[in-house]
């Protein structure tokens, strides 16, 4: 098949950048929507043009590195799928794509598709960790985590930390990125001492870092990848107020 | 970021408890938004209450006027005469201000996070709507302006009766009468009642899910179907009494 693709080309944080059109052909159902890119750089590079930067690493749909903007929606059309995860069979021939980087303040584009987002990392140098001193692995059942609890901290901890959440939201907020973390180390057992400083210390490096605020419209949970649910936004605003509430901190 | 000063163990990592996390916490979007919620809850229940009491038109003239002047004397002999309206009056005013305060401080600190372009700001023309986003909930900003300047001129006219396009009277219920039963006074209420229901669709939900009672999935489809029924009663009750008088059932 072949496709059209509109292409954010930006040479570096300082230079502008536009739209350009490219023709790939000869792509196959079966290749990923990397895969398809892998095609076009390799004509651009065999013709002298500058190839595509675009981030990706695992292609497993496990690493959260590949992060694009297709047809104006954070990791393209399926559910819960990344972009080197998503297939041109979902595509027909002759379709007309847009790929763009990651738009928000808080991820500066470093070139072309390419977005820094490291203020995800540092939200998590803030409070996305327990204190806990190392050593030799603690006994297994020594600190016993209910069921549901051990489910629920499990589902938040699939958070690839991909940024497609501030990608897709209208405020460019990280909220459900920030909302899993802090639901992630609130359910358990472990992350129980330093709940309420948690929930403040990521939610002031959230704003920090310059993301909007939620307005709950969950389009973030409609193109999360791992379908991190909207409530772990909830979890983590009942966490802050509850903290600003309780004096002992 | 990390302390290495503060912990009870040395070489350990620990969460700034400073006094900073505090301060800077009460001026955090979530703290904003908490706001909004609350405030915007306290004139859901206004609301409600007003429509009750508009529904007394059907009782009759006297049935109306007497529970207006009803609400200038309750409270008394402990209140003075309108101190029970008046603090009602004087919390709504402060809702007002603190939902107007944390809509404005929000919708800035949005735009500085999407260089003001919000769901616009890529090149892709497809999609902008998002992928399953209401249309409550990105007509909330500019909604909450026209109800805004809604209830202005509902105050002006009705309340103060400055605004009396069918003729100012002293009696509520006339007042009514007299304003209704011209066309596009009956129009700008349904119009603002209509852009009211979609604020309230979206802003119902969130503001209890900003305070934290969003806990699962099934609750998230609980509060947002219990949010569209609020709104469909708010918008309704407040319907029938302006097109019953302009109809002419009710006169």
């Amino acid at each position: 098949m072949k496709v059209t693709l509109r292409i954010w080309r930006q040479h570096d944080g300082a230079s502008l950048g536009r739209m350009i059109s490219y023709d790939v052909e000869g792509i196959s159902g079966d290749m990923s929507f990397l895969e398809m890119l892998d095609v076009l750089n390799e004509r651009l590079t065999v013709t002298g043009e500058e190839p595509v930067a675009f981030d990706h690493d695992c292609r497993e749909g496990i690493c959260g590195m590949c992060s694009l903007a297709i047809d104006g929606v954070a990791h393209g059309p399926e559910g819960l799928t990344t972009t080197c995860q998503l297939y041109m069979r979902h595509f027909s021939d002759g379709d007309i794509i847009d790929v763009e980087p990651w738009h928000a303040e808080s991820f500066p584009v470093v070139r072309d598709l390419i977005v820094d987002r490291s203020a995800l990392d540092r939200i998590i140098q803030a409070g996305g960790y327990i204190s806990a001193p190392t050593g030799a692995a603690p006994d297994a059942a020594a600190n016993l985590v209910p069921k549901k609890a051990a489910d629920r901290a499990f589902d938040a901890a699939t958070c690839i930390g991909c940024g497609a959440c501030v990608a897709a939201c209208p405020n460019g907020s990280a909220m459900l990125f920030t909302g899993a973390k802090a639901t992630h180390l609130g359910a358990l057992p472990q992350g129980q001492p330093e709940r309420n400083a948690r929930a403040l210390a990521l939610v002031n490096a959230h704003d920090a870092e310059g993301f909007g605020g939620c307005t709950q419209i969950g389009e973030c949970t409609a193109v999360c990848p791992v379908g991190i649910p909207l409530d772990m936004i909830s979890r983590l605003n009942a966490d802050v107020l509850s903290a600003l509430g309780d004096s002992g901190i | 970021m990390v302390h290495s000063s503060d912990n009870a163990y040395s070489g350990v990592m620990v969460i700034n408890k400073g006094v900073g996390a505090r301060t800077a916490a009460l001026r955090s979007s979530v703290v904003l938004h908490a706001g909004m919620a609350v405030s915007g809850l306290i004139m859901v229940l206004f609301l409600l209450a007003h429509m009750y009491g508009n529904l007394k038109i059907f009782e009759g003239r006297q049935a109306f006027d007497g529970y207006s002047a009803f609400l200038r004397v309750v409270g008394e002999p402990l209140l003075p005469r309108s101190g029970a309206l008046w603090i009602v009056r004087v919390v709504l005013l402060l809702s007002v201000f603190v939902h107007i305060y944390a809509a404005f401080t929000l919708w800035h600190r949005s735009r500085a996070a999407t260089r003001g372009k919000g769901a616009w700001r890529y090149e892709s023309a497809k999609n902008r709507r998002g992928v399953q986003r209401s249309y409550s909930s990105f007509t909330m900003r500019w909604g909450g302006i026209l109800i805004g300047l809604f209830v202005i001129y509902h105050i002006l006219n009705l309340t103060a009766d400055y605004i009396a396009p069918g003729g100012a009277s002293s009696s509520p219920y006339q007042r009514m009468i007299n304003s209704f039963s011209i066309w596009w006074v009956v129009l700008s209420y349904v119009v603002a009642l209509i852009a009211l229901g979609f604020h309230l669709r979206h802003g119902v939900w969130s503001a209890f899910a900003s305070l934290g009672a969003n806990t699962s999935v099934a609750r998230r489809r609980v509060l947002n179907g219990a949010a569209t029924v609020v709104a469909a009663l708010i918008v309704v009750g407040f319907l029938i009494p302006p097109l019953v008088i302009w109809v002419g059932w009710v006169r």
